[in-house]
This record gives C-alpha cells, structure tokens and sequence, in this order.
C-alpha cells in the first residue's frame, strides 16, 4: 500500500505529463504481482470495490476522534478522504505490518456491508496518513491524480517496450489484476483472449492547409464532411455491444439508446452526434449527454444519439481493415442501407473534381455541426494511430473577432510565471454608454515572444485582483480565431465560443475599434 | 490577592501588560514594547523602546535599521527586570534564532506570552522551556489535530533524494527568509550537503546576521546572475519569488516549499508546489496540547490560528480558555 501511496502523491505534485510518465513506469517495473494490477485498475479506473458513502467514512473518523474537532478539520481541510487520514490518531505501534495493495483490495471486496467499518479502522491503524488517503480514494472512486486510463497504457508500453495500440485491443478483455497482461508484458505469451468486442485503435488524421493541399492529386482522395460530434467506434456481436470514444473509453453507459439501436454485427468508425428531426443539433447539446452515469427518460427523447458513420473495419467477423478505402466504402455504403435508420446513417461522400471546387464548397459550410472537410487517400488501408499521409482533415477557416484584454491569470507548469491565461470582451451598449462584456478565453496561438511581451503589458496594467485572477485596464486589443459560436444561456454575453485562441496582438488598434456584441451574436448560426 | 488575568488585557494597539506599563508584540507603534522575535508581525517598526533577547534587537536592527526604535534594550535569558509593579523575563521559545516568550510577574501571580513556539528541535535556536504559570497565552498557527510534523530529518531526506534523481535540475525552496531559511540550511548541513548553497538576495542579511550570532550555516552564494550554471544544486528564496518573475533564471527549477502547511496535499497543489517539505517552526497540534499541560496554567487565552478547536480542547479538560483576536495575525507561513 505504501509504494502505491507515494507514487500518488507523487502524481498529483508533478503537473508535466513525462515526468508523471516516468513516475508510472518505474512503479510498474519495481512493483511485484498482484500489487501493481490492483494500482493500475484503480488508476484507469477499472477497479470495482463496494463504495463507501461519506458518511460511513465519517462514522468510522467520529468512532475515534472528538466529532468537534474532526468538524473544525474538514471545515479548515475541506477533503473528507484527507481530513481522516491526516487526524486518524495513530496507535504508538501499530498492530501489524502495513498491508499491500492486494490484502487491501480482497478485505474490501469480501467485507459485508457491516463489517466495513471495522474493517476500515483496523487498516487505518496500520498505515501512515499518506497510505490512508490513498485508501480512501480506492472506496469512493476518483484518483484525481491527471492521470487517464490512456496514460496508464502508454505507461505499460513505453516501461516494457510493447506497442500501445495492441495493449489498447487487450485491455477490454482483461480484468484486474491484469497477472497475464503483466506476464505478456515481461516477455511472455500474448494473453489470450476474444478480441471481437475490443477497442480497434482508431485512425486519425493530420491537418492541412490551402497550400500544400495543392501538391496532392484531387483523383487520389475521397473527400467528406468533419462533423463536429465525437469521433466513436461501435461494436456489435452475439456477445455483447460496445461504444468506444477515440481514446478507447467505454461510453456505452451514457448513451443506452444507442447500444439499443446496435442490432447488427460488425465494427463501425463514425461521429456520435445528436440528430433530431434530420438535423444535427449543436456540440453542446451533445455535451449535455457527455459523462453521464444516470440517462433520464426526457433526456433520451429530447435528445436522441446518431452515428453518421465514416468507415467500416469489421463487416460480420470479416476484418475489413487491410482494404482500401474506396472497398471499404462500398463494403460500408451497403452495411449502412441494410442496417441503418433510424440511428446510423452514411456520412456522404462529396464528389469533386479539382481543389478550388472543394474549397468553395467548405467555404459554404456554415452549418452547425460541420467542422471543415475530411480527405482520405482512396487506396490506404485503415491503420490506427496518426500515420502521415492516407487521411487529412481541413478544418473550416476560422472566423475572428477583435476583443479587448480584460482579465489574465497565470499559467501551469512552465508557465506558472507568466500571465498565459487571457480572457477577453467585446463592447455592450448600455443605458450608462458602452461596457466590455467577457465573450471567451484563450490561452494559446501567440509565440514565446509575444508571451513575455503580453506578461510584460499585463503586470503594467493590472487594476484589481480576484484571487488568482488579475483585472488590466482596458487598453490591448486581441484578434482572436475560433470555430463556431453558440448561443449560451450560462454566460452573461449570451454565447460561447468553440476553441477561442489569440491570433494576432493588435497593439495598434484603439480600443473603441473593438467588436461590439451584437457583431459576434450575429455570427451565432441558426 | 488579584487575578492572573490582571497581569494582561487587549488593547487596540496589542496586548498590554498594565503593571509593567508595556505592550507585548504590540502592531502598532507605542511607547515601549516587549518583543517575542523578529517576524515581522510581531516585531514592527516605529515604537519608542524596544526590549527583546540580544538575537532579536540584532535581527531588529538588520531588518529595520537602527534607528526604527529609539531605544533598544536587550535583555538575555536568565536576566529579570523590574518594570513598575513587575518583573519580566524572557525565557526561550524555540522558534528562530532570539524567540523568546515573556514571563511577567505581579501580585503573586505569574503569566506568560508564548510568542511562537515549537518543541521539536532546532539548531540554530536555544530550545522552548516550559514555565508553569497561571495564565498561558499561546499561539495556535497549527491548531487543529490534522497537523503533526513529521521529524525534520525525514523531510530534509526526501529533499535529498529528489536531488539525487534530477541531477539536471535545481532545487529551489520556498522559505521565510527569518528562520525557515537558517533552519533548513543548518539541517541540510547535519545531513552532510556541503555544497554551497545558493540564496536569493533577500535572504543574505539574515543569513549573515545569524552567522555573527554564533550559528554556523557553512559556504553560501548568491543566486544573482549565474542562475542557469545552478543544476544540481540547492536554492533558497522567499516562497513569492518562485512563482514570479525571478524563478526564470533557474535551470527547469523543482518548486519546493517548506511549510506546515504542506501537511495539507490541497494546499500545496494550490501552491503549484512540485516537492512540499512539511518543515515548520510553529508547534504542532500534539505539542500545543502537551504544552499546555505542562504550564499547568488554569487559564489559557488562544491566539492567532484555529482558536476555536484548541480552546475546544481545554473546556475538555477543565481548563478556562478564551480566544484573544489579535489583528494583524494571519498565516505568515503561508506567504
């Protein structure tokens, strides 16, 4: 238990993604069977232990400590799971040997409902505050360390030198405490296991611009619409039904409508909108579904899940995924008729002849739910990751707007001595004359240099302070690009801008020059 | 005979001692003060006399120069000193370098002002003594039953263990510049680091002052412009600089803190603190409680800290405990 404590404490002290890396491999490597297993559920949250309300936590805290004092604690700490590791007070020698990872997993999961709080209390008492909290973190779920289950894979395949993608297909066959995985990984047999309902890695595309796009040969690629959903992966066979995101999570749970409507067989690749009445409803409307564990009944009706579908990589058991694309398109084009409606649909193909005429055709999208065009070679095979090359994504141009800099805030990691986060207004008219209302927030697009230079404005200009947030005077006008504007109801501006970032620094142009409002609600589509 | 709590009562300016006709800590300037240590929300600047240990008028002196009290009188440990109706002493309170708690004695009875404290051991302050009194006035920073500091030895090898691992990186720690500093130096030297270590400027006057006191914290250096030739080594700086502009100079730098606070992984992460090192000078909750006890003092008034939990703990125990609102206390380790 200690190992895994410290390598969470660890984890949530180091903000860079390698070096939590190096800290994941080296546990991994120096942590024996069935330990690390456990570890590695509990940190891609895999691990199923009977979960322990706060109050049971609390009740077994109170047993022990003036219920006074542990109020005043959690008041001041303001984290149950660390108010009773640290206040717990430890016996002057405990009554055993701490315990590791694995006798704390089988007590938990074959405690009864009753013994849990005894059982609890007596592994307090053999573990120091740091085991504790981690203890507790196990029962109610949620390590909150940053690190995603995908992370913890590359982990095991950068540590023991096994390819990531063929892990990502192991690993929703596998159950904790993975001992065949670990083995496969140290240099023994490949697991075996059915692999018809695991995650497929899924291919992706690289950007491009005007440009280069023009040194490709049009006759070579197929071209289709980006659909601004989430990028899913749907399986279905005689045992079960599937719904992976692109990084391999399981989001099945939150769309029940969907695994309902999978009655066929085979692996479909394709974007999850939501689509009501023919048409696609905005990113948001989706996101609302996004997450959630309990689907209530209206929710399902109001907002029904689609897949629009891109490709298919199995037809039936047949792996399609060493074909090219145009076969597989075909192989897809009958799939679809045949299996389709209500809830799937073909993602059409745009034909064209040369580039300029597809240029104009994604200078016409403004529809919601279209994010630019998809290119993809006619004879690439389907390959997961992001080979360089067979497909292409050219995102819409983005649409801008001048708004004035209003408050900034410091970044994380590297950036934590800069003020890197920017949030910015346009102008509302008012009763009192004009007033900046805040439309987004962005912190990338701008160089190195111009960091230090925005940094420098900044800290020059700050007027107020609001905890870690700084207000400037009005006086810096930024170009900002994003994709889309929505109409919000949560943000006082009305609106909510699709990945806001700074384009171009107008340290130039008067502030009153700014956009007003009713410019950028103009831009709300629909 | 009188009260015990006749010996002190609260005024605008700080706690008064009306037999001795002195203000202890006071925080604003009058016209003479008693003073525990050189923090700066203890000892300010502008009051008429001062009278503190030798170590705090020198600190005093560095700090604010020597003319910010008219007078300055230093009175050492073990002396007593009649003030009008009372007798004060100054006996050691384990904090930083010159802490001192004030013992002040009238009309039969006996009080004493902890100033801040702690118990476990320091090398570079004289040790906290318990006094047995009648009325106790004690800090209470760490007053909650969450905060036990680990040994110091401990923290300091975990600090030595991380620089071990990142041979390309600096180690740069947030640290009071009165005290944590000094401390942690001395500590560092005990676990056998000889290197040099590197200071922020405004670390340098303390850190001399000490060393002319007696306190020996081996070779020091300046950060000043050879900040990017630091990896592998050790730096020292108030916690606000790391943060800001002048951490830039420092090779890919580890943010540590050295704080109590750290006991609380939030905080820290708050902070944006890559390595917290739970090193304090404030007593913790185990050695406040034990400390009171040992005082045997029937009357206990709680200042600056979580008041509420320890006066908590004394109605517990039968004794008589109050919170004293001392303004101008807040969480100087938090800085």
């Amino acid at each position: 238990m200690q190992p895994f404590a410290h390598l969470l404490e660890a984890l949530v002290h180091t903000p860079r993604r390698t070096a939590k890396l190096e800290l994941l491999k080296d546990y991994f490597r120096d942590t024996p069977d069935p330990d690390r297993g456990w570890a590695l559920a509990a940190l891609a949250g895999g691990l199923e232990l009977p979960n322990l309300t706060p109050s049971v936590i609390r009740g077994v805290a109170e047993a022990r400590v003036d219920p006074v004092l542990f109020r005043l604690s959690y008041d001041f700490v303001g984290d149950l799971a660390e108010t009773t590791a640290l206040i717990w007070p430890e016996p002057p020698t405990p009554p055993g040997p701490a315990p590791g990872l694995d006798e704390v997993v089988q007590t938990l999961q074959s405690a009864t409902r009753s013994d849990r709080p005894g059982l609890l209390s007596a592994l307090f008492d053999r573990l120091d505050a740091s085991a504790r909290f981690a203890l507790i973190k196990l029962c109610t779920g949620g390590m909150r360390v940053g690190v995603s289950a995908r992370l913890a894979r590359t982990a095991l395949a950068e540590g023991f030198g096994r390819p990531l993608e063929r892990i990502e297909e192991l690993w929703f066959v596998l159950e904790p405490p993975y001992a065949d995985l670990f083995r496969w990984l140290e240099g023994g047999p490949e697991p075996e296991a059915d692999l018809s309902l695991a995650f497929r890695p899924m291919m992706l595309a690289n950007p491009i611009e005007g440009e280069r796009l023009t040194t490709l040969a049009p006759a070579d690629f197929a071209a289709e619409t980006k659909w601004d959903g989430i990028r899913v992966q749907a399986v279905a066979t005689e045992t079960g039904r599937r719904l992976y995101s692109r990084t391999g999570e399981d989001l099945g749970p939150a769309f029940p409508d969907l695994l309902d409507a999978m009655s066929w067989r085979g692996c479909v690749d394709g974007e999850l909108l939501i689509v009501e009445g023919g048409e696609v409803r905005p990113f948001a409307d989706l996101q609302t579904r996004l997450g959630r564990k309990k689907v209530t009944a209206k929710m399902l009706a109001e907002l029904p899940a689609h897949i629009r579908a891109y490709d298919l990589l199995h037809d039936g058991r047949r792996d399609l995924r060493a074909l090219p694309y145009d076969a597989r398109r075909a192989r897809l084009a009958r799939w679809a008729q045949a299996h389709g409606a209500p809830r799937l649909d073909l993602s059409a193909e745009i034909p064209f002849e040369d580039w300029p005429e597809l240029a104009a055709r994604r200078d016409a999208q403004r529809d919601e739910g279209e994010e630019g065009l998809m290119l993809k070679r006619r004879d690439a095979p389907y390959t997961g990751g992001r080979p360089i090359g067979p497909w292409w994504k050219w995102k819409r141009d983005p649409l801008t707007a001048d708004c004035v800099l209003m408050y900034a805030q410091r970044g994380h990691g590297k950036r934590s001595s800069y003020y890197s986060d920017y949030t910015f207004g346009a102008w509302e008219e008012t009763e009192d004359g004009p007033r900046l209302a805040p439309v987004g927030k962005a912190y990338s697009g701008f160089t190195d240099e111009e960091l230090i230079e925005l940094d420098r404005w900044v800290r020059a200009n700050m007027t107020e302070r609001f905890g870690p947030v700084r207000a400037v005077k009005p006086g810096l006008v930024l170009e900002v690009a994003f994709d889309a504007l929505q109409a919000s109801a949560r943000h006082r501006s009305g609106l909510a801008m699709r990945f806001p970032r700074i384009k171009r620094i107008r340290w130039d142009k008067p502030i009153e020059e700014a956009d007003r409002l009713e410019t950028l609600r103009a831009m709300i589509p629909g | 005979m009188r009260a015990a709590t006749d010996l002190l009562e609260l005024r605008p300016e700080g706690l008064y001692c009306p037999p001795a006709g002195v203000y202890i800590d006071p925080h604003r300037p009058v016209a003479r003060a008693v003073v525990t240590h050189g923090h700066g929300d203890h000892c300010r600047p502008g009051s008429r006399a001062l009278l503190a240990t030798p170590e705090t008028v020198a600190i005093a002196a560095a700090r604010y120069g020597r003319d910010a009290f008219a007078r300055a009188q230093a009175l050492a440990p073990g002396e007593t000193l009649q003030l009008g109706d009372a007798t004060i002493r100054l006996v050691p309170a384990g904090h930083v370098l010159g802490s001192a708690q004030v013992v002040i004695e009238a009309h039969g009875r006996r009080a004493v002002v902890s100033g801040d404290y702690k118990r476990a051991p320091d090398p570079t302050c004289a040790p906290f003594e318990p006094v047995p009194c009648d009325l106790f006035v004690t800090e209470a920073t760490f007053g909650l039953p969450v905060f036990r500091h680990p040994p110091v030895a401990e923290e300091i090898a975990r600090l030595l263990a991380s620089v071990a691992a990142h041979p390309e990186r600096c180690h740069a720690i947030g640290a009071y510049a009165l005290g944590k500093a000094q401390r942690l130096i001395a500590e560092l030297r005990a676990a056998g680091w000889d290197r040099p270590i590197f200071l922020h400027g405004a670390l340098v006057g303390l850190c001399r002052v000490y060393e002319r006191e007696g306190v020996p914290l081996g070779p020091l250096e300046q950060v000043g412009s050879q900040g990017k030739a630091l990896a592998g080594e050790i730096v020292l700086a108030p916690p606000g600089a790391l943060n800001d502009r002048w951490a830039r100079r420092l090779p890919d730098p580890v943010i540590c803190a050295a704080s109590g606070w750290m006991r609380v992984r939030q905080r820290a992460k708050q902070r944006g603190v890559e390595l917290p090192l739970v090193v304090s000078d404030h007593a913790d909750w185990e050695e406040l409680t034990a400390t009171i006890l040992e005082t045997q003092a029937e009357t206990v008034w709680v200042t600056h800290g979580a008041e509420e939990a320890l006066c908590h703990w004394c109605a517990g125990r039968g004794i008589d405990a109050r919170p004293l609102a001392l303004a101008g206390r807040g969480e100087e380790e938090a800085m």
